[in-house]
């Protein structure tokens, strides 16, 4: 029998043990207990300004890392603050576990100070949850968390535990297995179905690789570039999937999408097979779901079986592991190579090439002040493919998703599911701290900016050298782009006047960072290699811009993908016979 | 539109019926009865969830209700394959003159009854819902005072037990911590 020790400490033993080095949070009166023993640990706590930024600091530190982040929060509203990420982590299946302080267990239920029934609130936002009152079950609830957290299809898991059993003398037993006997995702792929989206691959003419972000979260992107390669199909990535395939592939048509390529959106539209590889069919990809690819046969393959079917029938349907569906794939598909079955593709590929090439990623400059594109490219250029860049949602999001060029898997992180603006910052930071060598940026809007940036002082405090470029225009420049265009120029509520206040450079010396800016295009290069130069504060650098560049091309809302816009008021001129 | 039955075995903690409940809501569907118990394991509770959807969306709801940590396994249950029944308790007006026509009907659908007092007879039946309703209709021009329903409960036919693979345990080694 091991020696008594409190239920905080069986949990700090129990986080060290399932393998946490590191901790974003903030302590609070339910919490406290874990915070004593959490002094003498091995793992790196990181005292946080807000736990929004700790949720969004631990998707960071996951997303960039393949690792579960962690974070911390008390009872109330430091578990409510957590649920924005939460709720993130949940739509982008990011593994992570959020440990929250519950009142005393004789307490929940009586509205005691800082109650929140936190469980009750986040069931549909985790992938599960639990409350602890008994201390003898924190070793077996956190095991179960973190296997929960990142095996099949990733997600968010919380643990609630009561005061009282933070407090409570228990022992220490680490599990050597658990039982879920509700649990068990499928990995493997199985055969049948691998040998029938054989044989439509060959039989297409026109199909597609649609890859989604649990290609990265998969660690796929080896398996999908030989696929790619040996098979000579298109590929187009969604904004949860840059860097899973090379931008600077030739095989490359771009993102799908509202605001796609013309090729990536064509692609899909016009393929008679989409092969679906963690993906999940969604809105911003489709558009009108009902006329959507209409030629098109579907394989889809996804580790979680509920994906598969939701939005578009799948004509074969796959549950299991994106790697392990391609490795078979690729198997399959090889030995048919041998046996001198091939697809006849040869048409397809140069209507896309022809499309591609017509329709490139393209900006207007002004004749006066500084296009956002413009710094971004540059950013892109400059920083290189080895840098982690983290967005927020919005205009800067969707530029930084063209013009930054992604040739590496877990480079680009941003919210893709719930767009939570001020996701940039925290999660730069919790990169950066997963990643401590390589240089992360975070491409944020000056509205974003304003949401979590007290996360600065977190940065400047912890040495976690993060740059941030603010792509300021002033605005809410999404929605300001959707009054321009859906509502007569009517900027009701948009302009956010952050040319004037605040000062982003003082407000970045105020944080112990350094402040820089930017308004002319002439010194974009001068300014990056400036902030590139700095490595032991974090640099915010206020790139500001004209605030009237609109993201193009796009797709507008419950409209078909057939009605893209590469301009405004253009549209794109390919006709079914060219194919 | 169509009546489906479905059978969800659940790991028996607490909580658990939120997260179904939840789940429906959540996805726009409307459960139009749910009934709950212990099994012969005691670590496991059955429900018999009553649906009324097509065929398609109700495959997403079970794949949905399958993601659920603590759903163990969900069946459909074919109606020519099973058997369901619920129980109703309702207590009708009778007074002297009416209460032999009122215990008529109850010896006629083999209801039972569990109470009676000068003014008013409370009874109960058992059965599918057609039965049921058959019943409440004669009982109707009575007056019909207060009903209660349980939900629908239902069990396949034949010698197989739902529980039977699906409660073998299955024990994961939990994965060693991360080097580094």
């Amino acid at each position: 029998m091991s020696a008594e020790i409190t239920g905080a400490q069986s949990l700090v033993k129990s986080l060290e043990a399932a393998g946490t080095e590191t901790i974003f949070g903030i302590p609070g009166g339910a919490i406290l207990p874990a915070y004593d023993p959490l002094m003498d640990s091995s793992i790196r706590h990181i005292l946080v300004r807000h736990e929004q930024g700790a949720g969004h600091a631990a998707q960071g530190y996951a997303a960039a890392t393949g690792r579960v982040g962690v974070c911390m929060a008390t009872s109330g509203p430091g578990a409510t603050n957590l649920v924005t990420p939460i709720a993130d982590a949940h739509m982008d299946s990011v593994p992570m576990v959020a440990v929250t302080g519950q009142v005393g267990a004789s307490m929940i239920g009586t509205d005691a100070f800082q109650e929140a029934d936190i469980r009750g609130i986040t069931m549909p936002i985790t992938k599960h949850n639990f409350l602890v009152t008994d201390p003898r079950d924190i070793p077996r609830t956190i095991a179960e968390a973190f296997h929960i957290a990142s095996t099949g299809r990733p997600g968010p898991v919380l643990v609630d535990i009561a005061k009282s059993a933070l407090q409570a003398q228990t022992t220490y037993d680490w599990p050597s297995e658990i039982h879920l006997p509700g649990y068990r995702p499928v990995t493997r792929p199985h055969a049948k179905q691998i040998r029938e989206a054989t044989r439509l691959l060959l039989e297409a003419r026109k199909p597609v690789l649609y890859v989604g972000g649990g290609t990265i979260r998969a660690n796929a992107s080896r398996e999908l570039l030989a696929l790619a390669e040996l098979t000579g199909i298109p590929v187009v990535t969604t904004l949860m999937a840059l860097g899973a395939f090379p931008d600077s592939h030739p095989q490359h048509l771009g993102m799908p999408g509202m605001h796609g390529t013309v090729a990536a959106v064509a692609g899909l539209q016009k393929s008679d097979l989409i092969i679906s590889l963690g993906a999940r069919f969604d809105d911003r990809v489709t558009g009108n779901l009902d006329s959507f690819a209409p030629g098109a046969k579907v394989i889809h393959a996804d580790i979680d079986p509920a994906e598969i079917g939701k939005n578009r029938h799948a004509d074969v349907p796959i549950v299991g592991d994106v790697r392990e569906v391609l490795i078979d794939l690729h198997a399959a598909l090889a030995a048919e190579a041998e046996a001198g079955h091939t697809g006849d593709y040869e048409g397809w590929v140069s209507f896309l090439s022809g499309v591609k090439a017509t329709y490139p990623l393209g900006y207007d400059k002004p004749a006066n002040g500084l296009s956002p594109q413009y710094v971004i490219e540059r950013l892109g250029a400059i920083a290189g493919p080895d840098t982690i860049y983290t967005s927020g949602v919005g205009q800067h999001q969707m530029w930084a998703a063209h013009y930054v060029k992604y040739q590496k898997p877990r480079t680009w992180l941003n919210s893709g599911g719930l767009g939570t603006m001020g996701y940039s910052v925290p999660a730069a930071m919790g990169a950066k701290v997963g990643m401590p060598d390589t240089t992360v940026w975070a491409i944020d809007g000056d509205g974003c900016f304003q949401m979590t940036n007290q996360e600065l002082a977190t940065c400047a405090i912890n040495d976690i050298p993060i740059k941030v470029a603010i792509i300021n225009n002033e605005s809410l420049g999404m929605v300001r782009q959707w009054q321009t265009l859906f509502y007569n120029e009517r900027y009701s509520n948009t302009d956010l006047h952050s040319k004037r206040i605040p000062d982003f450079v003082k407000l970045a010396d105020a944080y112990g960072c350094i402040g820089l800016a930017c308004e002319s295009p002439d010194d974009v290069d001068a300014t990056i290699d400036k902030a590139m130069q700095i490595n032991d504060v974090p640099v915010v650098v206020d790139f500001r811009v004209h605030r009237d560049a609109m993201v193009w091309p796009m797709v507008a809302a419950g409209t078909s993908n057939d009605e893209i816009k590469y301009a405004r008021d253009l549209a794109p001129d390919f006709a079914e016979n060219d194919l | 539109m169509t009546t489906h039955t479905l059978s969800v075995l659940v790991e028996n903690k607490p909580g658990v019926l939120a997260r179904i409940a939840g789940l429906f809501s959540r996805r726009g569907f409307n459960i139009d009865s749910l009934a709950v118990g212990p099994t012969e394991h005691p670590e496991v509770s059955r429900m018999t969830i009553v649906v009324n959807v097509e065929s398609s969306p109700l495959e997403q709801v079970t794949k949905q209700l399958n993601k659920l940590v603590e759903v163990i396994k969900i069946v459909e249950l074919d109606p020519t394959t099973s058997v369901t029944r619920e129980l109703v308790m309702v207590k009708v007006a009778a007074n002297v003159e009416t209460r032999g026509s009122v215990l008529e009907i109850v010896q006629l659908f083999r209801a039972k009854v569990i109470d009676i007092a000068p003014d008013a007879i409370a009874m109960q039946i058992t059965g599918n819902a057609g039965k049921i309703a058959d019943f409440l209709t004669m009982l109707e021009p009575f007056g019909i005072r207060e009903l209660v329903q349980s939900g629908q409960v239902a069990i396949g036919r034949g010698s197989r037990s739902i529980s039977e693979r699906s409660l073998r345990p299955v024990a994961v080694p939990v994965a060693p911590a991360h080097a580094g």
